[in-house]
């Protein structure tokens, strides 16, 4: 009895499998077809800070100015603005185009309301501590709008451009619905949305921006990168976001597919605790930095994927790496620096997060067996994202592999972890008068020359004094078929640049 | 009947017990749903932003009020609210069911289909060549981990084939059957394969058992041709233990699969449960467990009438 059963459903299944090869999908209207691993953990702009939140918001939302490719601030919603000469008040005008996809005009009372939100605690909005310098803002006719600063602050206008800073409609606010319904005056739509597993898009007719080539943007949520590529590879997605270096170093091998990698504005480091013995003592800090192999680190544990960077990981500030305290693997002259501190080896413990980034424990690695040449032995922990975070937040490590976020401005990157009101003054345990007064300086001077060498000189004496060191910056990859043309990628990891992408056949 | 009754009333208090020991659990690993959407960016936070958060995650009371509000809702049929999703954690859950339990009905099929003959197969040509070969696959099936039989599957699709089942999202059995079964077949077949291997042997074993027995001896006896006395007389029996496999390995599989689906990228139970986890998503995190240990309890009371089905001899009841 239960044979024959059997027989018929095997029969019936291998049918179903014959067919399922046979049958093609019929192509959907025009759209295009994204994978990614990680999907958006949410729809607030101004509450998410997670890295694969902002890569969809970025595509619905608009902040005032944003970054093009070269990580200039160009307009956006603000198709002008102007410092007054003093550097204390900051005025937009709008663009006058700007609408919001269900056709509103995109007011200065829209922005009053957006930035008024972001500054309110009660918002718990991630970018506040960068517009603390605000002391009031005025909508003075419906497109234009001035900001009043309490202190000349350059930076702010890199921090206005990010999604963390978007205009919401001044209603959505009022009636507390921006969690939930998602109304932007960005390039795209969203239509819908089920967390972890998929995402449509639709164009918005109402942007400001001009044309796009396709109707939509079907996002599919692929967890594993190794199906990711095998779903590109059979032409089933047309455009995706990888994370993983070795995934990404396998596209290339595929006839129909491209990859397009930019060195991101993170940065990979070893952050020291100068909190702890030994590692209060500059020349033992100054021993481990000279016994590191920087380039090794990079060709073992990221395969060569990125490159050797100093604390400046954005390229109008950014300089020769070599020339930065002992960039060059040095073993004699950290021996030498360890005798001199009178420290005969330690043994320390060093945390990393397993998978965040995917590098994170193969770089601990490396490092282990580079230090013990100098007697530094190395006890790696890995721990999960939340545990990890917890630990790196309270200080509560001798040493910590980490991944941090990058900026276009230096001061933004670094306040909250050196200067001495910085919020994160507690991660690095460091403080230093001279980079206190040399990041002050950074924050409120306008003139870029200037700006370039302040932060030089602060990038030559953090380097120096080595509370942390700084390793490489990694590259950030979208995997794409030949026939789509005309993206541009960009080292913030924005997708943006898919509003000018063309379906191919 | 008196049975019956007796084991539904144990339900509730297992599930009780279930939802204080996942309620506690999750709490007790670092960090909360703060840090999880926050990350490093949580140590920015001003203490009245952290207060603000923690009250709209519902994480501002006590744990004990906490778990009280929760049994009061849960009582009343409402699993909660899931702070990432922003919808009700019930329906969430029943979004991603018809996929699970479609996979799982899908992967014992496959797995009893092969099991079972084979198993008998071998147990009928003992210590000959065809056993051996049976064993060998079983060994094989048994040893290979899920994602390398699932990446396998993948890697040979699009690599021969320029072809992959649809991945992302899920196409319901009654929307498009055939599209359906195209993208559920690959991992049904990737979950089935050493569910396949460990009925074959439990099957084989149990046979061998059987067909040593004297009532067996005494069918032969009485003339009835081999294939009657292997299919009809010794199998009902053999099966007892592969019901008990069975209903297990399916009680697992409600549970959703989460390699698998993380593979095939299938929204199903197991990567919700996982990302509920990862994202300390608690009210989804509760609800999940809660609804996998009451489908566990179902399958098991299932299980048991089963035997009853297959052997007078047991008498519910009568332990």
């Amino acid at each position: 009895m239960t044979f024959k059963f059997s027989r018929t459903v095997l029969a019936g299944l291998t049918a179903a499998l014959v067919a399922s090869v046979g049958v093609v999908l019929p192509a959907q209207a025009a759209n295009l077809r994204m994978a990614w691993a990680q999907d958006a953990a949410g729809l607030d702009p101004h509450t998410q800070p997670a890295f694969s939140s902002l890569r969809l918001l970025e595509l619905i939302y608009e902040p005032l100015v944003r970054h093009d490719a070269a990580l200039d601030v160009v307009p956006a919603i603000a198709e002008s603005w102007s410092f007054s000469d003093d550097g204390l008040t900051l005025t937009f005008k709008l663009d006058p185009n700007a609408k919001f996809s269900d056709g509103a005009q995109v007011t200065a009372d829209d922005v009053k309301a957006s930035f008024e939100r972001l500054l309110d605690e009660a918002t718990a909005a991630v970018a506040r501590s960068n517009f603390l310098s605000i002391s009031s803002i005025e909508a003075t006719d419906p497109a234009t709008v001035v900001f009043t600063l309490s202190q000349p602050d350059a930076p702010i206008l890199v921090a206005m451009a990010s999604i963390n800073a978007a205009i919401l409609p001044a209603k959505a606010i009022a009636e507390g619905a921006v969690a939930t319904k998602t109304l932007g005056s960005g390039p795209f739509v969203l239509d819908s949305w089920e967390p972890n597993s998929r995402e449509e898009l639709s164009v918005n007719p109402n942007w400001a921006g001009g044309e796009i080539a396709y109707d939509g943007i079907s996002i599919s949520v692929l967890p594993d990168e190794t199906a990711i590529l095998a779903s590109l590879r059979a032409g089933q997605t047309d455009f995706a976001l990888i994370n993983d270096p070795l995934i990404a170093t396998l596209v290339p091998n595929e006839a129909n597919l491209q990859l397009n990698a930019v060195p991101g504005l993170a940065y990979n480091v070893l952050q020291l605790n100068p909190a702890r013995a030994p590692m209060d003592n500059l020349k033992v800090r100054q021993a481990i930095s000279c016994a590191v192999d920087r380039q090794d680190v990079l060709d073992t544990a990221l395969v060569g994927e990125g490159k050797v960077t100093g604390p400046l990981t954005m390229p109008a500030y950014a300089v020769d790496p070599s020339t930065l305290f002992c960039y060059e693997q040095d073993i004699e002259k950290a021996k030498a620096l360890m005798a001199e501190a009178g420290v005969d080896g330690f043994t320390a413990k060093v945390i990393a997060a397993t998978g965040e980034p995917p590098v994170a424990s193969a770089e601990a690695q490396v490092l282990q067996s580079q230090l013990a040449e100098i007697g530094v032995k190395l006890e790696i922990e890995l721990m999960e994202l939340s545990v990890y975070v917890d630990r790196w937040l309270a200080g509560d490590f001798d040493m910590a592999v980490a991944q941090n976020g990058g900026r276009a401005d230096p001061y933004p990157m670094y306040n909250r972890y050196f200067t001495k009101e910085g919020n994160l003054q507690k991660v690095s345990n460091f403080a230093d008068d001279e980079i206190d007064s040399l990041l002050q300086q950074g924050r409120v001077e306008t003139d870029l020359a200037k700006r370039k060498e302040i932060f030089a000189k602060f990038e030559q004496r953090i380097t120096e004094l080595a509370p942390w060191v700084w390793l490489s910056t990694s590259n950030t990859y979208t995997a794409q078929l030949k026939t789509l043309s005309g993206f541009e990628p960009s080292a913030t990891g924005t997708l943006f640049g898919l509003t000018k992408v063309t379906l191919g056949q | 009947m008196n049975y019956l009754a007796r084991r539904l009333l144990t339900f509730p208090l297992i599930l009780i017990g279930v939802s204080l020991l996942v309620f506690f659990s999750i709490r007790m690993i670092p960090g909360d749903a703060i840090t999880a959407m926050l990350g490093t960016e949580s140590g920015l936070l001003t203490p009245a932003q952290r207060q603000a958060l923690a009250v709209y995650f519902g994480i501002d009371q006590p744990v004990l009020v906490q778990y009280g509000r929760w049994l009061t809702g849960v009582v009343q049929g409402d699993l909660g609210i899931s702070v990432t999703h922003g919808r009700s954690v019930m329906t969430i859950i029943l979004e991603r069911f018809p996929l699970t339990l479609q996979m799982a009905l899908m992967s014992m099929v496959i797995a009893l289909a092969i099991g079972i003959p084979a198993g008998v197969l071998a147990a009928t040509r003992a210590e000959k060549s065809t056993d051996v070969v049976v064993r060998i696959f079983a060994m094989l099936g048994q040893s290979t981990p899920g994602f390398v039989v699932g990446l396998l599957i993948i890697y040979v699709l699009s690599v021969y084939f320029g072809y992959i089942p649809t991945m992302g999202s899920f196409v319901p059995f009654w929307v498009d059957p055939v599209a359906n079964l195209a993208q559920l077949i690959f991992p049904a077949i990737t979950l089935g394969f050493a569910f396949a291997a460990s009925v074959t042997r439990i099957s084989r074993s149990a046979m061998l058992d059987v067909l040593s027995d004297d009532y067996i001896r005494t069918a032969r006896a009485k003339g009835v041709p081999k294939r009657s006395v292997v299919w009809h007389h010794a199998l009902p029996n053999a099966l007892i233990p592969v019901v008990t496999l069975s209903g297990v390995e399916f009680g697992y599989l409600l549970g959703g699969a989460v390699i698998v689906e993380q593979i095939f990228a299938l929204p199903g139970l197991g990567r919700l449960t996982l990302e509920a986890i990862g994202q300390r998503d608690y009210a989804l995190v509760q609800g999940c467990v809660l609804f996998i240990a009451f489908n566990f309890l179902v399958v098991n009371l299932l299980v048991d009438l089963a035997y009853a089905a297959l052997d007078p001899r047991i008498r519910l009841g009568a332990r």
